[in-house]
């Protein structure tokens, strides 16, 4: 269990990517999302918005910041939709303070610990989006278990192996 | 306070990022509105949609650049391992597709004529059976076709060979597996065409160099080059109505002058056959309207070929022969029925069944016979004709059988139109030539100056009675009513009379034809079994004067319902007295055919033992045709001024 919690605080308070990595993984992340569907339907039981929004939640370990990138991941994700700005929003920016909350008290650099966490925001991602389309929107929206639950199996392996390409694009010098 | 916003920050953020987002939510979702007065999204989210579009974007093209840069380099550069195998692959595969695909383009031409060639078997109504052409028999002087079928496959001789486009020829020998097809445009072939439009009628040969022509047809203005032609189905061989070509030019026949030739371009392109139909079997779907047209047309055409042998008679006066013998043939051309409702028969080789001296095949040869000299018997003056007239064995009651038989007999009898000759020796005129009718009983007496006999004279029903005619401007009277038919010249040395009893209802009395001018008064026609008599031997100017008599059998339409057919002509030659003629009258009696009526016929043989009632005569048109209507009325009576002197027996002649 101690090695779930955060190192040091100083690991905490100081970020480890450049600023151009916040904004060009999300991007990017957006237009794979975007392109990859494109030419391959089944691509989009993967959501890299909500990993990189988890990702970089839990390594920032700053609660707002998470909240903030994650609604603004969402609103763009959103976007790129038919539904209402807000959707992806709110459930990505509730991922990302959890997320962060989690990563200042559990130790992230594992593997394991980053795929529980990703395996249960993934399928809280969907619960929460069920939740908003079918209680705030009033849309029609079919829920299934198994499809969830393979959805979150997927993104968890798709996650930890992005989160493992990702941990390159730290800063060595600290 | 202070401690309370710096210990909740986080979820104070949070609060407040979920609340501004479910308030920005909220206002973008309305209650939903029908589609007419639905809107886009309002302005501010437009533009937050807008600028996240934007801010998206240009990484989609990014992504969409480098995976479209990725693939082309893939694709056109990395990707090109083995292309120089493939190409050499491709190349060759490609020489074979060219020649797969010449193959197949023949594949779909065949195909496409077998199925215009399967369409028009199944519409055909006869048994047909597809055939390929397999070869030639490479030389120009014979035109004949192999095909790939033969007697397995039920292809027999004779059977014609169509196309869908027309004819082709017949199957001259067949093979096991394979068949040699003569083809219509060989010198030897044959077939019966018809003109579609001018309904000329003729044979189709083909001729030296290869091209089909309709033979020995009369010059006809109205035939002109396009006009289609038909097969008349008269050959027997190939159904009627199928078409042979058309019309391409009308060359004179040197040979048979004015005759010509009517060149014909088939249908068929039979330089190029590749699949043909061989009619295998046409009998059974023959109709009896079909039948009965074709025996109309076969009627039509004879009596059409008759005209024209006619009219070329008498432009070639040396081919006739007025003093040459006439054969039973003449009486045979019995291809229409009295009253249209038997069938007439196409003419038919005859073969005698009882041969008698006029058969032809019993005639003696030429150099056996003495110039000058007579086959018939022949007296002078008053004689007696039993010594002379020969008995119609071939229509005795003895011979001839109840129905069926009678049929045989006739085919025996020789067919052929009777024709009368003219004292003078002259060629008659077409009028004088008369045609017996089919199916019709005949009994008629020509006796020379004995138009006076006008005794009753008992025959068996349905026969028939002729006055006939004299030569010479003689005119012609009707006979009395009640008398025998008979008539006399004014002038001619020999008169023809007809005795005929018409006792029986359906007997029909003719009063045929005149000569030399003569008038002809012909009486109202009798019931439906008319029957023509035959003129027999023309009389001499010498005197010679002919008896005929002909027996046949009752009519089919009065009758028993057969159609048998019992002719028997006697002809006497010489002076024809009473008492001969009486005794020459009494001869159809016998010649009955039918078992019932020979006992009352014989009983009518007595002379005067049965009054006769004279039945108007039927006058018979000279092709030999059906009577027109107008002829089948009533003529009106003739002049009263012949009878008593013309009709007196001249007793020999002058």
């Amino acid at each position: 269990m101690a090695r779930l919690i955060a190192a040091s605080r100083r690991d905490v308070e100081l970020p480890p990517y450049p600023l151009i990595v916040f904004i060009l993984v999300p991007l990017l992340a957006l237009g794979l999302q975007s392109f990859v569907s494109l030419h391959f339907q089944r691509f989009d039981i993967l959501d890299l918005p909500l990993l990189v929004t988890i990702y970089f939640a839990i390594t920032q370990r700053n609660p707002i910041t998470g909240t903030i990138a994650g609604g603004i991941i969402g609103i763009a994700q959103d976007a790129l939709t038919r539904q209402p700005l807000g959707i992806f929003g709110i459930c990505k920016s509730i991922i990302g303070y959890l997320a962060a909350s989690l990563g200042v008290r559990i130790d992230t650099e594992n593997h394991g610990t980053r795929a529980l966490l990703t395996f249960g925001f993934v399928f809280l991602h969907s619960g929460m989006y069920w939740l908003l389309v079918r209680r705030l929107l009033a849309q029609p929206y079919a829920w299934s278990w198994v499809h969830e639950l393979i959805r979150a199996a997927i993104c968890t392996v798709v996650g930890v192996i992005l989160f493992s390409l990702l941990d390159l694009a730290k800063r060595k010098e600290y | 306070m202070e401690s309370f916003f710096s210990r909740y920050k986080n979820a104070l953020v949070l609060i407040a990022v979920l609340l501004a987002q479910v308030i920005g939510v909220a206002i973008q979702v309305r209650r939903p509105l029908p589609k007419e007065h639905a809107q886009p999204d309002a302005g501010g989210v437009r533009l937050i949609r807008y600028w996240a579009i934007s801010l998206v974007s240009p990484p989609e093209r990014l992504v969409h650049w480098l995976g479209s840069s990725i693939l082309g380099v893939w694709d056109n550069y990395l990707d090109l391992i083995h292309v120089r195998q493939q190409n050499k692959d491709l190349q060759s595969e490609l020489q074979r597709l060219r020649i797969e695909e010449g193959g197949i383009i023949e594949d779909a031409r065949q195909g496409q004529r077998l199925q215009q060639l399967l369409a028009f078997k199944e519409k055909y109504v006869y048994q047909t059976t597809p055939a390929q052409v397999i070869g030639t028999s490479g030389t120009e002087q014979s035109r004949i076709l192999s095909i790939n079928k033969g007697s397995k496959d039920g292809v027999g001789v004779d059977m014609p060979v169509i196309t869908p486009d027309g004819i082709v020829g017949r199957i001259r020998e067949v093979f096991p597996h394979t068949s040699q097809v003569l083809e219509i445009t060989d010198p030897t072939s044959g077939a019966g065409v018809i003109l579609a439009t001018t309904r000329i009628r003729g044979i189709l040969r083909g001729n030296a160099v290869g091209q089909p022509q309709v033979v020995n047809v009369m010059p006809d203005e109205r035939i002109k080059a396009g006009e289609p032609v038909i097969t008349s189905g008269g050959d027997q061989i190939f159904p009627r109505g199928l078409s042979v070509g058309v019309v391409d030019r009308v060359s004179t026949d040197p040979d048979h002058d004015p005759l010509v030739d009517v060149v014909i371009r088939p249908a068929a392109n039979l330089a190029q056959l590749e699949e043909v139909l061989v009619i295998t079997n046409m009998g059974d779907v023959v109709t009896p309207k079909q039948k009965l047209d074709m025996i109309q047309s076969e009627a039509a055409a004879d009596s059409e070929q008759l005209r024209a042998s006619e009219i070329l008679a008498e432009r070639l006066p040396s081919r006739v022969d007025p003093d040459s013998p006439k054969t039973d043939d003449e009486n045979s051309d019995d291809s229409a029925d009295a009253e249209g409702e038997g069938i007439a028969r196409p003419m038919r080789p005859p073969s005698a069944l009882h041969p008698d001296r006029f058969t032809p095949s019993t005639t003696p040869t030429a150099a056996s016979l003495t110039p000058g000299a007579r086959l018939a018997p022949q007296s002078e003056g008053t004689g007696s004709i039993t010594a002379s007239t020969p008995k119609p064995h071939a229509s005795s009651p003895a011979s001839a059988p109840d129905n069926g038989d009678a049929t045989e007999t006739a085919v025996a009898a020789p067919k052929k139109k009777p024709e009368m000759v003219p004292d003078d020796g002259s060629r008659p005129p077409a009028s004088m030539t008369a045609r017996p009718a089919s199916a019709s009983t005949t009994t008629s007496t020509h006796a020379a100056a004995t138009s006076a006999d006008r005794a009753p004279t008992a025959t068996m029903p349905a026969t028939s009675s002729h006055a006939t005619t004299t030569a010479g401007g003689g005119t012609v009277t009707p006979p009395e009513a009640g008398a025998n038919g008979s008539s006399t010249s004014a002038n001619g040395p020999a008169v023809h009379s007809a005795a005929g009893n018409r006792a029986a209802p359906g007997a029909a009395t003719h009063s045929t034809t005149t000569a030399g001018g003569s008038t002809t008064t012909p009486t109202k026609p009798a019931a439906s079994s008319t029957t023509h008599t035959a003129i027999g031997t023309g009389t001499s100017p010498t005197g010679t004067a002919a008896v005929h008599a002909a027996t046949p059998r009752p009519a089919a339409s009065s009758g028993d319902g057969a159609t048998p057919e019992v002719k028997t002509k006697v002809i006497v030659d010489g002076p024809l007295p009473s008492a001969a003629k009486k005794s020459a009258t009494t001869t159809p009696a016998s010649t009955t055919n039918s078992g019932q009526q020979a006992p009352a016929a014989q009983k009518q043989q007595a002379p005067g033992t049965q009054p006769a009632q004279r039945k108007s005569p039927e006058l018979v048109p000279d092709d030999g045709s059906r009577p027109p209507p107008t002829m089948l009325q009533k003529p009106k009576p003739q002049p009263q001024q012949a009878t008593p002197a013309q009709t007196q027996p001249q007793g020999g002649r002058q």
